[in-house]
């Protein structure tokens, strides 16, 4: 039992914001009394208090994640922590290691992380993963935009049963792999990659079924909603990182109007073109359209200026990047389902391409006018470490400091964006939203992102300070489940958390015709894919309502 | 009597990690196993319960409790210990292992470090392009099996996987693939090749270095088409450049006959960057032939706990890398550590003399299911019950991909997870008291 007082709560899901309101913790959770008075106390005075952050999207575990750790020693060696009675050691900047990736999240007043992206014939790696990153509940999503059964069912003509079988297929996908949601990366244009055939729009037909990245948005994002997922169809649409791309957003965006939708990293989709074919701005097109459709929600994929590690299952894309900046590149197929690349970046103030993509996802956080429908991320470690998330923070609530740092970049810059025009700063209950009650809403978590009775005691408490950077990186208080993990900034404690599953109602096998289609073409036998309890310490069932 | 058969088992062997075996058992004893490869076949029928290695310390049986006692003694007691091996145990035990080299602030290495390492470092230095074994078996109408022979070392492969699997665009199996085995000798592997290209020991460099040349038109000073290169008429390589640049999705297979022959993980770095640069052309791959079943997951444990994927010691309290001067080899040779657990392999078969030597004269804990060289002389000797026949578990195929291990029958011991967990404990508990 334990009692947080003289805080000020902010707590957005219930109305509270900045208020002297006492906490009572009891079991894990919040509740409305104790039973026992006498219980321990946080004295939270000239502290805020909010509920812990929750991480939409990361990469943070499975075999990209691994092979990039692998790949990059030079990561790890400046950046390693020692092991302590209670902690664990680990290494690694852009690409921790599994134990430290849970303390850093921790160490930021964040109890929740999603793995954005994992093939279900490897998921079991990454649930191995998470169950060595401690502190946080975590879940993986699962990757279906270039799946073999997905793109033939689609290709069929009865209407009908194409609908049928897919529901079973996708409930097939997420439970084997123990997902939490579904994954589409640049769908079409993985697969058409292994056909060595170029770039994939919105209705460029894709081998070997002829399908249109088009027809797999709409059938899966159907399909989400009809086997009413909590978080709805997490989109990695196509043309990431291309010049002039908003048009193809844009469209992709008018395409799945009235399906629940999540875009990620929206930033790398913000993309327009000068006369002169050059990059510039256009998070305000991209902004306008989503200040009208309040039923989409983005995450932003905001840069950070330094090093990164890009690692996406859009292969295509990576093969790009890897060409652009000549640095190593690892490339992985994976039969049936997706493939995946990784290529080591440097985001710098002084190239012009960089700058710009700063500006543009600081333009889509403060464009878009309401906080509930943009989650801040880094995409990380794809645009920049997690661990940036403070300096984003006073970005987004300090614009003398926003200012100054517009006028570090390439002199050229402000021609192609507009954030120096922008004068908005957020307010601690924005703040509150963006990092997670918008997050636990869009993930349909109810017992996350809020402090109301019955709520997780997931809690991070925070030293009012005017420097919202030093605020927010080093917490007096970090409560996961209760327990006390973080104390001025230093974690103290280390458990596993829960692993977040969903199990949406009907049948979980595979029809019989795609099961002939598995023991041709698979490398291993059905009753081995799918990802055996023993993988998962605490599951939870999330509900499908 | 009780006779039970299992399915879809995962053989335990090689890298292949056939997971479609058939298993017969009756009263807790393997009678018959279908699906599988000789050597596998052998494997799974040795390690019974009745081929157990003895329980002992210092040559005398004695309980578990007294084994792992002397076992944390030891540790304890030692300034700078290893821990070593890894290779054909589970993942989860891979991971109890990192977590006790943690407490000892041990080293801790795997048998990659003389084996496929060169492979492991050569990617951290260019990345490499690589497929599961599904998307060969599927795709590939180009195979290029370099310094390796799978007929032999992964005796199913090519039926599985690769050269003969009939696959999703590839139904025809063998007649829909080119296949070119490139090796120093003739092997069972090079007879299933349409094309065998016999080389000079130690020449792979400079074939694959020319090559990359061949493959960016880049003009070659002073050879003619006939001039030999690593034994071979230039105009061979020439036929294979074009092979590969007209392929659709071309796979090389290597194996150790590459990493470990001169040059090391140069020739990886030189062939990983050929692949890397025939993406340019078309849709090109490489995937290591690694040989023990799991020496890609204690790699794949390393790297998720440390950073690194071998040669790690946790001397100062985090994880250092540094493949030379912490690989299990150089540290034996120079004698840098004080005490060793060995676990799931034999450096006793596997080592230069020099190091097994030294072994042989610093305290030494083996946990293994059966008797191999090292046994006559460990100080401590724990039989485990075996990794996929006595206990489940977590192993990763030469492409990544994980699979888990069943239970096949009952083991009078512990598993590797049981014994690193006991050991852990008990050093925990000296050291914190």
């Amino acid at each position: 039992m334990l009692k947080i007082v003289n805080g000020q709560v902010y707590d957005p899901i219930n109305g509270v914001i900045g208020e002297g309101q006492e906490l009572l913790i009891d079991n894990g959770k919040i509740v409305d009394s104790l039973s026992d008075e006498n219980c321990q106390i946080i004295d939270a005075s000239g502290c805020v208090v909010m509920p812990g952050g929750i991480e939409i999207h990361s990469h943070i575990a499975g075999p990209k994640v691994n092979s990039a750790r692998s790949m990059c020693p030079e990561d790890h060696y400046d950046h390693f922590m020692i092991k302590t009675q209670k902690t664990r050691s680990g290494t690694g900047y852009t690409i921790p290691s599994t134990y430290m990736t849970g303390y850093q999240y921790s160490r930021l007043g964040y109890t929740t992380a999603f793995e954005a992206a994992v093939p279900a014939l490897e998921a079991r790696h990454a649930h191995e993963e998470l169950k060595e990153t401690p502190l946080l509940d975590s879940g993986i999503y699962t990757l279906m935009g270039n799946n073999y059964m997905i793109m033939k069912i689609l290709s069929e003509k009865d209407e009908v049963g194409r609908r049928e079988r897919l529901h079973d297929v996708v409930r097939w996908l997420l439970t084997s792999s123990k997902g939490y949601a579904v994954k589409v990366v640049n769908p079409g244009g993985v697969e058409n990659w292994k056909w060595n055939n170029g770039s994939v729009d919105l209705d460029t037909p894709v081998a070997p079924f002829r399908i249109t990245p088009r027809n797999i948005m709409i059938g899966l994002a159907e399909t989400v909603k009809e086997l009413k997922l909590p978080h709805g169809l997490h989109l990695h649409a196509n043309r990431l990182g291309e010049t002039g791309n908003f048009v193809t957003t844009l469209e992709t965006m008018k395409a799945l109007e009235g399906y629940p939708v999540h875009f990620t990293h929206l930033q790398f989709y913000s993309y327009g073109l000068t006369n002169k074919g050059a990059l510039r701005s256009a998070a305000r097109e991209i902004a306008e359209y989503l200040n009208t459709h309040p039923e989409f929600t983005c995450d932003v994929g905001q840069i950070v200026f330094g090093p990164a590690t890009t690692m996406t299952a859009d292969s295509p894309m990576q093969f790009r990047l890897h060409q652009l900046t000549g640095n190593k590149w690892i490339n992985a197929d994976v039969e049936m389902e997706t493939g995946a690349g990784i290529v080591p970046m440097m985001y710098k103030p002084s190239v012009l391409f960089n700058a710009i993509q700063w500006c543009i996802g600081l333009e889509l956080l403060l464009l878009i006018k309401d906080p509930w429908q943009i989650v801040l991320t880094t995409d990380h470690p794809n645009a920049g470490p997690f661990t940036s998330y403070p300096q984003i923070i006073r970005l987004l609530m300090d614009s003398d400091y926003r200012n100054s740092i517009i006028d570090q970049l390439h002199p050229k810059t402000t021609q192609f964006t507009n954030l120096k025009e922008l004068k908005r700063e957020y307010t601690l209950e924005e703040i509150a939203i963006i990092t997670r009650s918008a997050p636990a809403k869009a993930l349909g978590l109810t017992k996350k992102g809020h402090l109301g009775v019955g709520a997780e005691a997931d809690i991070a408490i925070y030293k009012m300070l005017k420097n919202k950077e030093r605020m927010f990186d080093s917490p007096a208080y970090v409560l996961k489940n209760g327990k006390i993990v973080v104390r001025d900034g230093i974690v103290i404690d280390s458990f596993a958390g829960r692993r977040l599953i969903v199990e949406p109602d009907g049948s979980k096998c595979l029809p019989p015709d795609l099961v002939k289609d598995f023991a041709s073409y698979y490398s291993v036998a059905l009753s081995n894919f799918a990802v055996q309890d023993e993988y998962l310490l605490h599951p939870e069932v999330i509900p499908c309502i | 009597m009780t006779v039970s058969l299992h399915q879809d088992v995962v053989c335990a062997f090689c890298g292949s990690l056939c997971d479609d075996l058939e298993v017969e058992v009756e009263n807790n004893e393997i009678k018959k196993v279908k699906n599988v490869c000789a050597i596998g076949r052998n494997k799974i029928m040795h390690q019974q319960p009745h081929n157990m290695a003895p329980l002992r310390v210092n040559g005398k049986e004695c309980s578990l409790d007294d084994a792992y006692n002397e076992a944390a003694r030891i540790l304890t007691e030692a300034k700078a210990p290893i821990i070593y091996g890894l290779s054909s145990t589970t993942a989860e035990a891979n991971s109890e292992a990192v977590e006790l080299a943690e407490l000892l602030n041990a080293a801790i290495d795997n048998p990659s470090s003389y084996c496929h390492g060169p492979g492991v470092l050569a990617r951290q230095h260019v990345g490499m392009s690589t497929c599961t074994l599904g998307e060969v078996k599927n795709r590939a109408d180009l195979i290029v099996i370099w310094g390796a022979n799978p007929m032999e070392s992964h005796p199913r492969h090519f039926n599985q996987y690769s050269v003969m699997a009939k696959g999703m665009y590839v139904p025809d199996g063998r007649k829909g693939r080119k296949v070119v085995a490139i090796d120093v000798r003739p092997t069972m592997s090079s007879k299933n090749a349409d094309i065998f290209l016999q080389i000079t020991p130690g020449s792979d460099f400079e074939i694959i270095n020319v090559l990359r040349s061949l493959a960016k038109n880049l003009k070659l000073e002073g050879l003619t088409d006939e001039s030999l290169v690593g034994g071979v008429p230039l105009a061979n390589w020439r036929e294979l450049v074009e092979m590969m640049k007209a392929s659709h999705y071309g796979v090389v297979l290597f194996g150790i006959g590459l990493t470990q022959s001169r040059g090391k993980d140069l020739n990886i770095e030189h062939i990983l960057s050929l692949v890397d640069e025939l993406n340019r052309y078309t849709r090109f791959y490489a995937i290591p032939m690694r040989g023990h079943a799991n020496v890609n997951g204690s790699n794949q444990v390393l790297v998720w706990r440390t950073g690194f994927p071998l040669a790690v010691n946790f001397y100062r309290g985090y994880p250092r890398f540094n493949p030379g001067e912490f690989s299990v080899f150089d540290m034996l040779i120079r004698k840098e550590v004080d005490a060793a657990v060995i676990i799931a392999t034999d450096p006793a078969a596997h080592l230069p003399q020099a190091a097994v030597k030294y072994l042989q004269s610093i305290p030494t804990i083996l946990i293994d299911p059966i008797e191999n060289l090292v046994t006559p002389w460990a100080n401590v000797v724990i039989p485990v019950a075996p990794a996929g026949i006595g206990t489940e578990g977590t192993y990763y195929r030469m492409d990544n991909v994980p699979l888990r291990l069943k239970k096949i029958i009952d083991f009078p011991c512990p598993s590797d997870y049981e014994v690193l967990h006991a050991i852990k404990e008990r050093v925990s508990h000296v050291k914190n008291s």
